[in-house]
């Protein structure tokens, strides 16, 4: 594989003696669209979690970029340029579509408490900046029609894309995507198809998770399948189809089968 | 240039109300009752950004109050400090207070928050009851008047336009935050504390740093009632007093600054215009209470604003 970005490493996370995630180890190289796959409760979300923080690890280590990154809380990965949508929405329904994007730049704006509360002219001059960057970036997503809806007026599609560019816009190294298609109608699911081919090339990582076997198929240079927590198999699109563990995994073993 | 925005033309409106009002007033009553309303309004300005924006609960902001009344009290009678260095000590002494006591608690949610900042607020409330030595127990101490660059502020209407210039200070600064990205974040954390944090949002930091924000508000109110009514019971310290704060808040309308205003406004009036009632007064009060969270579920201004948005549609 070509240059390594992210290193797991024997990972491992356990909830009161069940082991979720155990011992799974990959490596995610940069600028390539990476899938976590596996049955229902195989640990993707959980080691998602994991990977942004969201989860201390038990046991192993991830590395990013050289750099050991295990057990970082969410907002010092998010600084180190690790982004995540999520699969039950978490979207703030409180505020308008375009304040949700501007939340996600929060690392770029001026944030201290003084600046905002006497409201220094480069904090205006940032405001400007960063409503104007947010709202290309809803354009960019199709979202030119919520610029300025609330977000709780907004339907589930739109949102799910809303949160894509609550990611992006902390300008991350790694995106992952949660289940993105999960909900989605066929048009949908194409249009998240070709946006994460088009981040691929822009050099952002796409580490995804999803079910939907066509899209998965379609977009990953790399597959990771896990199943009851452990590392399955990984490699190619074509090497994982192929992999008679990974057919057992899903459709069950032959012996099983009806003939 | 757009400067007639929501903040700009709120808090415009608001400068012209607090201007205008003495031309009402026709007896020291009446500003009595303004300056009560505008020091609850301080707080309430300050207690909404914790509970209304940033959705943490605290049933114990009348501790800092009452933090910020005797501080300054005991500071100025029994250390000699003039009255307007004791109301900066006192500040940065409940700042630092806050944070002592906001880092570990902040990290209970919902009712656990509840719970911890009740004990805090009743901890604060009994320590001025007992250290009677420098508080005066439940018997009160009086406290010396302010004098501000060696005039002293004395007399209801002098002392008008000193709460009048915090509260319209206060809701400036309060808007300020609320329209930035630190606002934003506060906010974020309401909507999704775990979608904020991945969003790069240190939720301990933004989280500790408003209920800093908040204490001092309540401290520097309390300060002022002080001074101002020369003075002090441990009653504003109270329990009551931070569950009739929680009050105003939610009455006036979460997540919104003139909301917690007008939320200070009526609870602070109503109790003077119902007193005609004898007896039933506390009845009727609770029944106003129940009766407009039935009607306006987000809170008085809020759901107004609602209303008369679906109207123009």
């Amino acid at each position: 594989m070509s240059q390594v970005q992210l290193r797991v490493s024997a990972l491992t996370k356990t909830f009161g003696g069940f082991n979720a995630v155990e011992d799974v180890s990959f490596d995610i190289a940069k600028g390539k669209v990476h899938s976590i796959i596996g049955p229902n409760g195989a640990g993707k979300t959980t080691m998602l979690n994991m990977l942004t923080g969201v989860y201390e690890p038990s046991r192993g280590t991830v590395e990013l970029e050289g750099q050991d990154i295990t057990g970082l809380a969410p907002h010092a990965l998010a600084g180190r340029g690790m982004a995540r949508t999520f699969q039950n929405l978490q979207i703030f329904f409180n505020m308008s579509a375009i304040e949700n994007v501007m939340v996600g730049r929060h690392l770029h704006e001026c944030a201290g408490w003084l600046a905002a509360m006497l409201r220094f002219p480069r904090l205006s001059a940032g405001e400007r900046e960063s409503r104007r960057e947010s709202a290309e970036l809803m354009r960019f997503l199709g979202l030119d029609d919520y610029i300025d809806a609330d977000a709780d007026a907004m339907p589930y599609g739109a949102l799910k894309r809303l949160e894509i560019a609550r990611a992006l816009a902390g300008k991350p190294k790694i995106l992952l995507l949660d289940e993105p298609a999960a909900g989605l109608n066929a048009t949908e699911t194409r249009e998240i198809n070709a946006l994460i081919m088009k981040l691929a090339h822009s050099g952002i990582t796409v580490v995804l998770v999803e079910h939907d076997m066509h899209l998965v198929m379609d977009v990953s240079d790399h597959i990771v399948v896990l199943d009851y927590g452990r590392k399955l198999c990984d490699g190619s699109a074509q090497m994982v189809r192929n992999d008679p563990r990974v057919i057992e995994a899903y459709l069950g073993s032959e012996e099983f089968t009806p003939c | 240039m757009k400067w007639m925005t929501p903040r700009t033309g709120g808090l415009a409106l608001l400068a012209a109300l607090v201007l205008l009002l003495p031309l009402g007033m026709v007896n020291n009553y009446w500003y009595e009752v303004a300056i009560q309303v505008g020091l609850n309004a301080i707080v309430c300005i300050g207690l909404n950004l914790l509970i209304g924006y940033a959705g943490q609960i605290s049933l114990g902001h009348a501790g800092f109050f009452g933090l910020g009344a005797y501080g300054s009290a005991i500071l100025s009678t029994r250390y000699g400090v003039p009255p307007a260095l004791a109301i900066v000590c006192t500040t940065v002494a409940v700042a630092f207070l806050a944070l002592l006591v906001g880092r570990p608690i902040l990290r209970l949610k919902g009712h656990y928050l509840a719970m911890a900042t009740l004990g805090m607020g009743i901890i604060i409330s009994i320590v001025i009851v007992t250290e009677d030595k420098f508080t005066g127990g439940p018997d009160g101490m009086s406290v010396p008047a302010l004098t501000l660059f060696g005039l002293e502020v004395a007399g209801e209407r002098v002392w008008y336009w000193v709460v009048a210039a915090a509260l319209v200070i206060t809701t400036a600064l309060a808007l300020n935050l609320i329209e930035s990205p630190m606002g934003r974040a506060l906010r974020a954390l309401n909507g999704s504390e775990v979608g904020a944090r991945v969003s790069g949002i240190d939720a301990t930091r933004a989280k500790v740093g408003v209920f800093v924000l908040s204490a001092v508000f309540a401290s520097i109110a309390g300060s002022l009632m002080a001074h101002y009514s020369g003075f002090i019971t441990p009653g504003k310290a109270s329990f009551f007093h931070s569950i009739e704060l929680v009050a105003m808040v939610v009455f006036g309308g979460m997540s919104s600054t003139f909301g917690a205003i007008i939320g200070a406004m009526a609870l602070t009036l109503l109790p003077q215009l119902l007193t005609v009632l004898k007896e039933y007064e506390m009845v009727v009060f609770g029944g106003v209470m129940v009766v407009t969270m039935i009607f306006f579920p987000r809170g008085f201004l809020p759901s107004l604003m609602l209303l008369l948005a679906r109207k123009r549609k």
